[in-house]
């Protein structure tokens, strides 16, 4: 069966001349919970630009199967309408689609109480913490009912404590929705915590160095942080990502 | 500094400068057709406020029709050129040139081609011309300058041209549309005046046209009195917009946001 997203030789040179990605192959089978990992300027991000059709490939192949899924995005900012409240901001691409105002309001108030801000329907973007910003902007993705969530970085600006909650209430809500996630990162330990399977990228050009499979427990929290597997987990990562690095010096 | 202070301290200021000038003018028994005292502006005002205040009406309506469509028009050709690189590449140098050259150069011609019995009409194009441009720069700098971020989340969504504009590109260019309609408030009534002065004569019965008129029979208070309405009406019109933007945008925007230190 084909995977529900195939990368088949992605490569991306940019006008300037700046080569980002050469021949990257990646998979993701439905279900699965992938992180792309690598030093800064491997071409992570544009990948996940790639895989959403914001960025066209200068090479290579991306397909879905068994057709293109509903696909959410959540950037590295929270990227909120700084004019509108937190529920009308969760209801944008409900909006968008010219989904009815009255179901829309309702998808969008659940989404917003699954992701934590019960109460905070109101609120401006400006009234709310990084955490809480990042919290709505989950929700708005959420929202749209995707199948395959591209996250970018979302949680690097965030103090240690607020990513640690927001990585445990990600894999429940992804995990409850059956939603397949591919989750850029360049922490190690962010992506041996989440992540089902970690593709390890080398320096620019990127491509895959390495994949590393793992085996979390369906749900995440403080006894996987503290347990053998994880910590294993994210030797394997960093041993990967460390050769990668030398190989390419 | 308390509130109160905020608005005392000008008013004080203000009274104070008046007396001086008052008790200076006693004393150095300065003639009423160089400097009148307040005293003499006073009664000048209100032995003309009849038709001083149909002047000033006269006036004001130039400036809020010739703002109104200035609104209109800039606005709507800063959304022309947010939807069409060609319209902007075309179109934006002229309204350059337009701002650039001096208005009081261009009004003799629009006095001409409207003619001295229309002079309020000459006033509206020329009040137009002036308060025009800040209003298309500001909304299309505010136009263009869209959350990257964002805005690929409105292309991710397939959003259609016009959902974008509506819902991204107008909403985010609200403050500095304000910003631009707060200058062009003043400006209006700026070329509304520059207007009725270049005509000069003809049937212009502005608040401008009575400054010219005093001025020629040497009531120099009357000058001063139809210079106070005049100045009266600049400050009503730059506060009505400092509260619409107030009112537009201190829920979410920096600018209203109430310093926290």
């Amino acid at each position: 069966m084909p995977s529900l997203l195939t990368l088949c030789g992605i490569s991306k040179r940019f006008d300037n001349g700046l080569e980002a990605i050469r021949r990257l192959d990646v998979a993701v089978e439905a279900g699965e919970f992938v992180s792309l990992v690598g030093p800064s300027g491997c071409g992570k991000s544009t990948a996940l630009r790639i895989v959403a059709g914001l960025t066209a490939p200068s090479a290579g192949t991306v397909a879905f199967a068994p057709s293109r899924p509903e696909i959410g995005f959540v950037f590295q900012e929270p990227a909120l309408m700084p004019w509108a409240g937190a529920l009308a901001n969760v209801r944008l691409p409900l909006d968008l689609k010219r989904v009815a105002r009255s179901e829309a309001e309702a998808r969008a108030e659940r989404a917003l109480h699954r992701a934590g801000l019960k109460g905070f329907e109101k609120s401006f973007p400006r009234e709310l913490s990084g955490g809480m910003k990042m919290r709505v902007s989950i929700a708005r993705a959420l929202a749209a009912q995707p199948k395959l969530l591209l996250m970018d970085e979302p949680f690097a600006a965030l103090d240690e404590p607020t990513r640690q909650g927001l990585n445990d209430d990600l894999v429940a809500l992804a995990r409850e929705d059956a939603i397949t996630v591919l989750f850029v990162t360049h922490s190690v330990f962010e992506s041996a915590y989440l992540s089902t399977r970690v593709v390890v990228m080398t320096p620019r050009p990127g491509s895959v160095a390495a994949e590393i499979a793992l085996s979390p427990p369906a749900n995440r929290d403080v006894s996987w942080r503290m347990s053998e597997g994880f910590l294993e987990g994210a030797r394997r990562v960093s041993s990967s990502l460390q050769s990668a690095m030398e190989r390419a010096a | 500094m308390t509130k109160a202070a905020r608005y005392l301290l000008p008013l004080a200021l203000g009274v104070a400068v008046l007396a001086l000038w008052e008790y200076l003018v006693r004393l150095y028994q300065v003639p009423v057709f160089l400097l009148p005292a307040p005293s003499a502006i006073w009664s000048a005002l209100v032995g003309n406020f009849a038709s001083l205040l149909q002047s000033l009406g006269t006036t004001l309506a130039v400036t809020w029709i010739a703002y109104l469509i200035a609104l209109a028009a800039g606005i709507g050709l800063a959304v022309v050129f947010s939807q069409s690189r060609i319209a902007e590449l075309a179109l934006y140098p002229y309204a350059v040139i337009l701002q650039v050259t001096p208005v009081l150069a261009i009004a003799p011609l629009i006095l001409i081609w409207t003619g001295y019995e229309h002079v309020e009409r000459a006033a509206v194009i020329i009040a137009l011309i002036v308060a025009f441009f800040p209003i298309l720069s500001n909304a299309t700098l505010g136009l263009r300058s869209v959350d990257p971020a964002l805005s690929d989340l409105f292309r991710l969504y397939g959003t259609s041209r016009f959902q974008r504009l509506w819902r991204l590109q107008l909403p985010g260019a609200l403050p500095n549309i304000l910003a631009g309609a707060k200058i062009s408030a003043g400006l209006a009534l700026i070329g509304a005046v520059v207007a009725e002065f270049v005509a000069g004569s003809g049937a212009a019965t502005g608040l401008a046209w009575r400054i010219t008129e005093a001025g020629n029979r040497l009531e120099i208070a009357k000058m001063f009195a139809a210079l106070a309405l005049l100045a009266l009406a600049g400050i009503v019109n730059f506060y009505a917009l400092a509260f619409v933007e107030w009112l537009a945008l201190h829920r979410w925007h920096e600018s209203a946001l109430a310093r926290q230190s």
